[in-house]
């Protein structure tokens, strides 16, 4: 560090102008790597995107059948839906959970409490996703079978529970973090008017702390369509328009997890999976631009 | 001026954060319907007197509270419902703190925390607690935009106003000037002068000619006691019970 700092002293009048020149192109160079990543994924998918993929076909038709010896068929309608209904079952279950734990850890509980559930929590958060995987494989896929009298344990509603656990984590720490962000000066204020503490928490703090807790929100949805090895292992992997959540689905990510590895380099199979990629890739930025509006919409409201 | 019927008593009243005193054990009495003034040095446990009137010291954890508080007879040590104590209780603290929402919904906090749900029973509620802080001909026309946004001066005025919107029997208010011009501060001491007549007051300032033009009577605190406490003539004479208290109002120390 020592040594950095002199250099910047003996480049003298410029040391200035270099560092922040560094800086810019660290801030940069975030920008640079989303477009580099996107324009690999692209390049090697923009051959079939732009001769022989019917893009229609693609969007709407469930029939994913890319190895079929006489009939090809590359529609991903129901990868997009079970992406879709993973995610949305996991956010039902994980949203209230997670904002209510964050709101108990943040608001209720007392300081050893606190400090117990955090390590907790924060444990929960680091467990690999393929452990997660395992454990809707095993445990959840039994106590599906068992409690609801079905065939199979996994599908979608097990894939949902699993992601919902992997989400909670998120949502609580990134929750807690916007709630404890809101000045104490603001409770005390409130609850020497008389407020009681969930009178406070509703009316103050939720109010407060909304961007934040929807950011945390969002964290979670982000982890949730992303998620791959969990999904992959617990979901079925049986491509499938859902008709209930005890149906087996797959998702876009699975289905590149897994086909990946087998598809010939170069082949419309192996182009039409970077396809998907940059599908997935829309969708991500899609629902943080919506974020973003929403919560620029929220700022100049209040 | 004020009635004889005591409001507050306060009896040997201690506090300490973990080991630090900051009162040792002080009592006396406000009457209904006075202006008390409690005037004294920086840490000398002003603002903690008053936390301990409306439990808000509960918010220090390392708080230790001995003694009583009494209002109206009752120990608010054992009143199990401290928000409905609360409610009793107007609390103006020294810098003002505008909750992040509308001019209209911090006045209307807490009448609404309290249950009170109509329309018009809240605009009228908050109409006279504008009113009464002498805030509502600059807000009138903005009561739906945010209460942070108003000047230091004007956010004060309406944590006033705040304060008084449950009605409190009684008003605390804590160095309320320090954030406000001299001006509005004038202002802000009338309102509390026909203020009297409905509620008791409790004054703590650091500017010892606010409580000489404001107060009854004024107690004195330092380092943690009560030196004196008497009415007006005779803390602000030439012969008060105390040396010290003739000392710091005549600005001789502190």
């Amino acid at each position: 560090m020592r040594t950095i700092v002199n250099i910047f002293h003996q480049l003298g009048r410029w040391g200035e102008p270099v560092i922040e020149g560094i800086i810019r192109l660290c801030g940069i160079s975030a920008i640079i790597f989303v477009f580099g990543i996107f324009f690999f994924v692209f390049r090697e998918g923009m051959g079939f995107f732009f001769g022989g993929l019917d893009i229609v076909e693609f969007l709407t038709s469930p029939e994913w059948y890319p190895t079929s010896v006489s009939n090809k068929r590359y529609g991903v309608l129901a990868l997009i839906a079970g992406t879709f209904s993973v995610t949305v079952l996991a956010m039902f279950l994980a949203v209230p959970f997670g904002l209510g734990a964050a709101i108990f850890v943040s608001e209720f509980c007392g300081p050893k409490l606190k400090e117990t559930l955090k390590i907790v929590i924060e444990l929960l958060a680091a467990i690999p996703s393929v452990v997660w995987g395992f454990i809707g494989l095993t445990v959840m896929n039994a106590l599906i079978i068992d409690l609801f009298n079905v065939p199979i344990g996994l599908t979608m509603l097990n894939g949902g529970i699993i992601l919902a656990l992997m989400s909670v984590p998120i949502i609580v720490s990134i929750g807690e973090d916007a709630l404890k962000a809101v000045p104490d000066s603001y409770r005390e204020a409130a609850e020497a008017l008389g407020a009681t503490r969930w009178q406070v928490v509703y009316r103050v703090l939720l109010p407060t702390a909304k961007n934040g807790l929807l950011a945390a929100v969002l964290l979670g949805v982000g982890r949730a369509v992303g998620e791959t090895m969990a999904v992959l292992m617990t979901t079925g992997h049986a491509v499938k328009m859902p008709t209930s959540p005890f149906d087996s689905v797959r998702t876009l990510t699975a289905t590149i997890a897994a086909e990946l590895g087998e598809a010939a380099v170069g082949s419309d199979h192996y182009r039409v999976l970077f396809i998907i990629g940059v599908l997935l890739f829309s969708i991500t930025f899609i629902v943080n631009f919506v974020t973003d509006l929403v919560i620029k919409g929220i700022r100049e409201k209040a | 001026m004020h009635n004889s019927k005591k409001k507050i008593e306060i009896t040997d009243l201690a506090v300490r954060y973990g080991t630090m005193e900051a009162l040792k054990g002080i009592s006396f009495d406000v009457y209904e319907n006075e202006i008390l003034g409690i005037i004294g040095p920086a840490q000398s446990g002003k603002t903690t007197l008053l936390k301990t009137i409306n439990r808000t010291i509960e918010f220090e954890p390392t708080a230790h509270v001995s003694g009583s508080v009494k209002i109206d007879g009752l120990d608010v040590q054992r009143i199990k419902n401290v928000n409905q104590l609360r409610r009793r209780i107007g609390m103006v603290f020294p810098l003002p703190v505008g909750l992040p929402m509308s001019i209209y919904d911090n006045v209307a906090f807490a009448p609404r925390t309290a249950g009170i749900r109509k329309r018009s029973e809240l605009d009228e509620l908050v109409e006279r607690c504008l009113q009464q802080a002498a805030l509502w001909d600059e807000v009138k026309d903005r009561l739906n935009s945010l209460g942070t946004k108003l000047s230091g001066g004007q956010q004060q005025r309406l944590t006033i106003a705040r304060a008084l919107s449950h009605q409190p029997e009684i008003l605390c208010l804590d160095e309320f000037s320090i954030a406000v011009d001299p001006v509005t501060t004038m202002r802000i001491e009338d309102i509390l002068k026909e203020l009297r007549s409905e509620i008791t007051i409790l004054l703590v300032t650091n500017l010892v000619q606010q409580a000489r033009r404001l107060a009854d009577r004024t107690a004195f605190i330092f380092e943690s006691k009560l030196i004196e406490i008497g009415d007006n003539d005779v803390i602000f004479s030439n012969t008060p019970a105390s040396r010290l208290t003739y000392d710091y109002v005549n600005g001789t120390f502190g």
